[in-house]
């Protein structure tokens, strides 16, 4: 926290190590702030040792000047220091990303540069899929299950823990416990082309009744768009032909190429935590993907008249 | 236990010096004849180390400047949040070349290049063992590597990361050519690390002044042979896996591809098992540096001797077990993670000895506030930050939190350029004296120093926070609201005061670098090691004997008496350029070394293999192979000076000492460099075999894939037949071509003919073998790891032909026999390098499958 105040920062945040919100990265955050006063006591140690070889008098630092320094200094002080620091990091490591039974699952795949979410079906709730958020309930165990599509990516939540690669070819796990209520962001953390810069994904974490009932909300196939405006939406939907890359449960809009659209208008983010969900950002996505994100797989739908766009978001806007 | 660290009594007399004086009218003329440099344009074709040093650290700062430059323009960009000024793509190239340039075209280099330039000096020899050979990797990452640089101006430059990791760097995903630039043109810059490293493991070992032993060498030559072996060790795995990618990107050969049995891991292992170590690679030099510069600046001997050599040693050896720690968030199981946490813990030890012994060492003398010791000082605080971080993440709990974000690129620079820039500045400032007639400013030295290290801490320190506070690596560009603005501004600022500094640098340089060898600086700092001895273009006018490790403390008269020629070999017995090669161990004299002047073939060679690879990048195939095949030309016209013979009877080299002028057999400095070749080949050879088990691995059930029927076994024992065959047949021709009459007996082209014949036939049955089952190198990654081991030893079999047809040419010339058969021992230890390669290809190919009830 000093050195973050020093640093003119500020420590917490939704996207933050050093704001632990679950036990593991709590865990985690202990064991970093253990290391930095250990490493800063350390440094200053060899800085005054160094400063002190070249500064003091002869006859004051001729001890140092031998053997003895290198090998009470060199080699059983790390050694020491060491062996005391490893099987603390091994005994962090071994409590943190364990998979708890009972825990939700979650499948997630990385895309570029994008986020498929599915929630498998569990006793009676059905499965569905989303894109881009992960809502999930405080104090329970989460077990999320990642992959890729296309390149790797890595899947990483700095409030909730450690981060964990997402390689095509291959299915890893990251286990956390979500212990605060509130809204985080994650992030890919691993290089996977031109907009790597711009793939994030919006964490909620809600108390286990509001997750029943959004989980509950999110199975239910599409609303129905009940003003003429947005039925217009609907049909500019279909006819524009946005059915052959995306899913709106309900309708027959089923392509698998793109995010998940049936209740995009209940996510917080657009265009995989870029920008804030509304009728403008939307419109302005449509008409503009490839000015506002360029090298994502969607084309810029800029021949829409400016009503058509607005129905056509109002429409999007409206799958809550 | 408490054995002094100083030799005494008996050691310390000083010996009669060699030779008496006056000198023979004409001795010194011949020797500054045998050296001179060309004149005019073909200055360039000079060969001499003290030149192509030269050329070698400039090209090698060149490099870091333009790669500083790629970095301030990305801290341009992030210096505010959302910001326009490079888009996605430049910034992209920016950050891939900024790595790329600075790990490959300057670090390695820059170490490599100053070893050039010092180690012969340091060790009293007149050259290193090879120079032809340290001029060739000179031009062709001269040439290769601007090439390479001018890339990021056509848009073309490589965009994947300095690592580039698969699938985001193969075909679908990187469809053009700028992936293709980066393997290229990393490859012949591998090559070139490799003729560096076998002209340091033989010029360490093999060309000392005389009575230098190993409890005398320079704690530099340690660095530089441990560093060396590493390079031998640890380049072959990325040499390796450029191939692979190259071939999975050219022929669809699917390595790295899922879908296909492939997996982008055996990339991650294969880069970082060479990727740890090239970091050590990059550091130990500079640790050997600065165990020059702190007891000259202190003026004292320095204090653990034996612990830095050993540190040295172990930090080399223990490098090699930490790789996976750039692979902590892969998902790889917990328990093969603690190993590498530990391993990678462990490493600090050896660094911990060698920062205390410098410490000792300053204590135990005077330490003067020279630049070259600021910026030591500057080193030991800026790297030891740097290694406290570097622990924090070798705890994987915490990398998993840390790893890709801003605070991995804070501890890796704090360990670069703590660990080398500043070493590396440390250097300039301390050796530039030997090298030019005036040294540098040490006031102008003072605010370089200061920029620099103020600068380092501002632009790095807050991105230890920037990072654990959520900023991935790697980033365009990052949000408006995150909190990260104020961090990010600062770190901007400080690479602009870096920038200051290094300006100011450059600009003393210029004004003060004058190359000079006879009347250079001088020992300014009343140093005690034997680069400071007076020098010309022949080194030193005699190669001097030592009994210490700071000669020049401990023997007064040493500069005058080996100015005077009072020393060994103070002319030149053969009338041309020449090295005293001395034992391994005592460095006693061995044999007197002919060594090629200067000469356009290995500069041509150089233009023409780094226009093989860039043309080929560009998939010009035939005027690549054009050039190819001229490049092929020129090192054969090259090679043909060599093997000179014994072109006089022993010589005196003074004080009783009458050494041969050539000598064949495992004495011989190239049959050390070919057995170095053979540890690299076997090496990459190894990390071919481990991709071939790891893709098993990845593909148990399917190795080879269900219906596949393999070779039935007849191929293989034919092959193999045909192999051994041929190395009895060279076995034969080595045991006819032995006598001191000189004989040259008409067997020996014949049975290397024939041999030449069974082990083409031996590799065409392997190919075959493979052809006609069917197997197909791209339906999946089984036949790709086959067929890589194949074309891996039909290289090694053409090579041969090359290399017999070579052979049996000298013998039609007459320049072949039982004395004079360098050539053939290079040859014959190849053949039986490439018959153990393709028989442990057939038994890994044939038997495993059958071994693991695949088949």
């Amino acid at each position: 926290m000093l050195s973050c105040a020093l640093a003119l920062a500020n420590c917490s945040g939704v996207q933050s190590a050093l704001d632990p919100a679950g036990g593991d990265a709590l865990r985690i955050y202990w064991l970093a702030v253990i290391m930095t006063v250990g490493a800063t006591l350390i440094f200053f140690a060899v800085t005054g040792l160094l400063l002190y070889a070249i500064f003091a008098p002869p006859e004051r630092r001729a001890w140092l000047g031998g053997r003895n320094t290198i090998v009470y200094g060199g080699l059983a002080f790390p050694i020491v220091v060491l062996s005391m620091l490893l099987p603390y990091g091994l005994i962090v490591m071994r409590d943190t990303d364990v998979r708890m039974p009972g825990a939700l699952p979650i499948e997630v795949v990385g895309e570029q540069y994008w986020w498929r979410v599915r929630y498998p079906g569990e006793d009676e709730r059905p499965a569905f899929s989303t894109a881009n958020e992960i809502v999930i309930p405080v104090g329970r165990p989460i077990a999320v299950s990642v992959t890729a599509a296309d390149v790797i990516h890595s899947f990483w939540i700095p409030n909730f823990g450690g981060k964990i690669d997402m390689i095509p070819g291959r299915v890893n796990s990251l286990n956390f416990t979500a212990e605060r209520p509130g809204i985080y962001r994650g992030v890919c953390a691993e290089f996977c082309g031109d907009q790597h810069a711009r793939m994030a994904f919006d964490v909620v974490a809600l108390e286990p009744s509001a997750f029943e009932a959004w989980r509950t909300n999110q199975a239910k196939p599409a609303p129905e768009p009940d003003l003429p405006q947005l039925v217009r939406g609907r049909e500019l939907f279909r006819t524009g032909g946005c059915g052959s890359c995306h899913v709106v449960r309900g309708t027959e809009a089923n392509g698998l190429f793109g995010p998940d659209l049936t209740h995009v208008g209940s996510r917080r983010t657009i265009g995989a935590g870029q920008f804030p969900n509304n009728v403008g950002t939307l419109a302005g996505w449509i008409a503009n993907t490839q000015h506002i994100k360029p090298g994502v797989r969607m084309p810029s739908y800029g021949s829409f008249t400016g009503e058509d766009l607005r129905a056509l978001a109002g429409y999007l806007e409206s799958l809550k | 236990m408490n054995a002094p660290e100083r030799p005494e009594s008996f050691e310390r007399r000083e010996p009669e010096l060699p030779n008496a004086l006056p000198r023979p009218a004409g001795e010194f003329e011949a020797l500054k004849r045998a050296w001179k440099s060309p004149r005019g344009l073909s200055f360039i074709t000079d060969v001499n180390n003290t030149y192509v040093g030269i050329w070698y650290v400039g090209t090698a700062f060149l490099f870091f400047i333009l790669a500083g430059i790629l970095a301030l323009i990305m801290r341009a960009q992030l210096a505010v949040p959302e910001s326009d000024l490079v888009g996605h793509d430049l910034y992209n190239q920016l950050f891939t070349m900024h790595g790329t340039v600075m790990m490959f075209l300057f670090a390695v280099p820059a170490v490599e290049a100053a070893s050039v330039y010092l180690l012969p000096n340091m060790q009293a020899a007149r050259d290193l063992p090879f120079p032809r050979l340290s001029a060739y990797a000179f031009w062709a990452y001269f040439v290769g590597g601007l090439v390479f640089f001018g890339t990021i101006f056509f848009g073309l430059a490589p965009n994947g990361g300095w690592f580039m990791y698969p699938p985001l760097t193969g075909t679908k995903y990187s469809p053009a050519d700028n992936a293709d630039w980066w393997l290229l043109g990393i490859g012949f810059i591998e090559i070139s690390a490799i003729a560096g490293a076998i002209e340091i493991i033989v010029g360490v070992m093999k060309t000392r002044a005389v009575g230098m032993s190993l409890d005398k060498l320079p704690v530099y030559s340690w660095a530089m042979l441990v560093f060396a072996v590493m390079i031998v060790i640890g380049f072959p795995a990325i040499i390796l896996g450029t191939l692979l990618l190259e071939m999975e990107r050219a022929f669809d050969w699917p390595f790295f591809i899922a879908e296909r049995g492939g997996d982008p891991l055996l990339w991650q292992h294969l880069f970082w098992f060479f990727g740890h170590p090239e970091v050590y690679i990059i550091f130990l030099p500079a640790t050997g540096m600065v165990s020059m510069i702190v007891p000259a600046m202190a003026q004292t001997p320095l204090v653990g001797y034996r612990l830095i050599v050993l540190a040295l040693i172990a930090t080399g050896f223990l490098s090699f077990g930490l790789w996976v720690h750039h692979m902590f968030a892969t998902g790889l199981p917990k328990m093969s993670l603690s190993f590498f946490s530990a391993a990678s813990t462990a490493v600090a030890v050896p660094s911990g000895i060698q920062v205390f012994a410098w410490i000792a060492t300053i204590a135990s003398g005077r330490m003067k506030l020279t630049t070259p010791s600021l910026f030591v000082i500057g080193f030991l605080l800026i790297f030891t930050l740097g290694g406290l971080t570097g622990v924090m993440v070798a705890m994987a709990p915490f990398d998993w939190q840390a790893h890709d974000t801003y605070f991995v690129v804070a501890h890796l620079h704090y360990v670069l350029i703590g660990g080398m820039v500043f070493p590396l500045f440390a250097a300039f400032y301390y050796w530039i004296p030997v090298a030019s007639k005036h040294a540098l400013s040490e006031r102008l030295g003072r605010w370089v120093f200061g920029l620099m290290f103020l600068g380092v801490n501002v632009t790095f320190l807050p991105m230890h926070i920037t990072g654990l506070i959520g900023m991935p690596r790697r980033v365009y560009t990052y949000p408006v609201d995150m909190g990260w603005d104020a961090l990010n501004l600062v770190s901007t600022i400080g690479s602009f005061m870096i920038a200051l500094g290094v300006a100011i640098f450059i600009y003393d340089l210029a004004r003060k670098f004058r190359f000079a060898s006879e009347d250079n600086a001088g020992n300014v700092w009343n140093a005690g090691t034997l680069e400071w001895l007076p020098n010309g273009q022949y080194a030193t006018r005699s190669i001097p004997a030592v009994v210490s490790r700071e000669p020049l403390w401990d023997q007064p008269n040493l500069s005058k008496d080996v100015e005077e020629g009072r020393y060994y070999l103070p002319g030149t017995a053969t009338g041309g350029r020449e090295a005293l090669v001395t034992s391994p161990f005592d460095a006693r004299p061995q044999y007197i070394l002919q060594i090629p002047g200067a000469g356009w073939q290995p500069l041509l060679a150089a233009v023409f293999t780094a226009a093989f690879f860039l043309l080929l990048t560009v998939k010009l195939v035939l005027p690549s192979v054009v050039c190819g095949v001229i490049a092929i030309g020129c090192v054969i016209w090259w090679l043909w000076e060599t093997d000179p013979g014994p072109t006089r009877p022993p010589a005196d080299i003074g004080g009783g000492i009458v050494v041969p002028v050539y000598v064949t057999g495992p004495m011989n400095h190239s049959w050390w460099a070919m057995i170095v070749l053979m540890v690299v080949s076997g090496m990459v050879f190894t990390c071919m075999i481990f991709s071939y088990l790891f893709l098993w691995l990845v593909n148990p059930s399917a190795w080879p894939a269900q219906g596949f029927v393999p070779p039935h076994w007849v191929w293989p024992a034919t092959a193999a037949a045909l192999y051994v065959a041929s190395a009895i047949l060279i076995d034969r021709a080595s045991g006819n071509l032995r006598g001191e009459d000189r004989r040259s007996p008409r067997s020996v082209p014949v049975l290397i003919g024939i041999a030449l014949l069974l082990v083409s036939a031996a590799s065409a049955a392997d190919l075959a073998a493979q052809w006609r089952a069917g197997l197909s190198p791209s339906a999946h990654a089984y036949g790709a790891a086959v067929y890589a081991l194949v074309s891996y030893q039909i290289f090694f079999v053409l090579t041969t032909l090359l290399m017999g047809l070579y052979t049996i040419a000298r013998w039609l010339t007459g320049k072949l026999d039982s004395v004079r058969r360098t050539t053939f021992d290079n040859t014959m230890l190849f053949w039986y390098y490439t018959v153990g390669q393709g028989l442990v290809g057939i038994v890994v190919v044939h038997g495993f499958p059958r071994l693991t009830g695949g088949v």
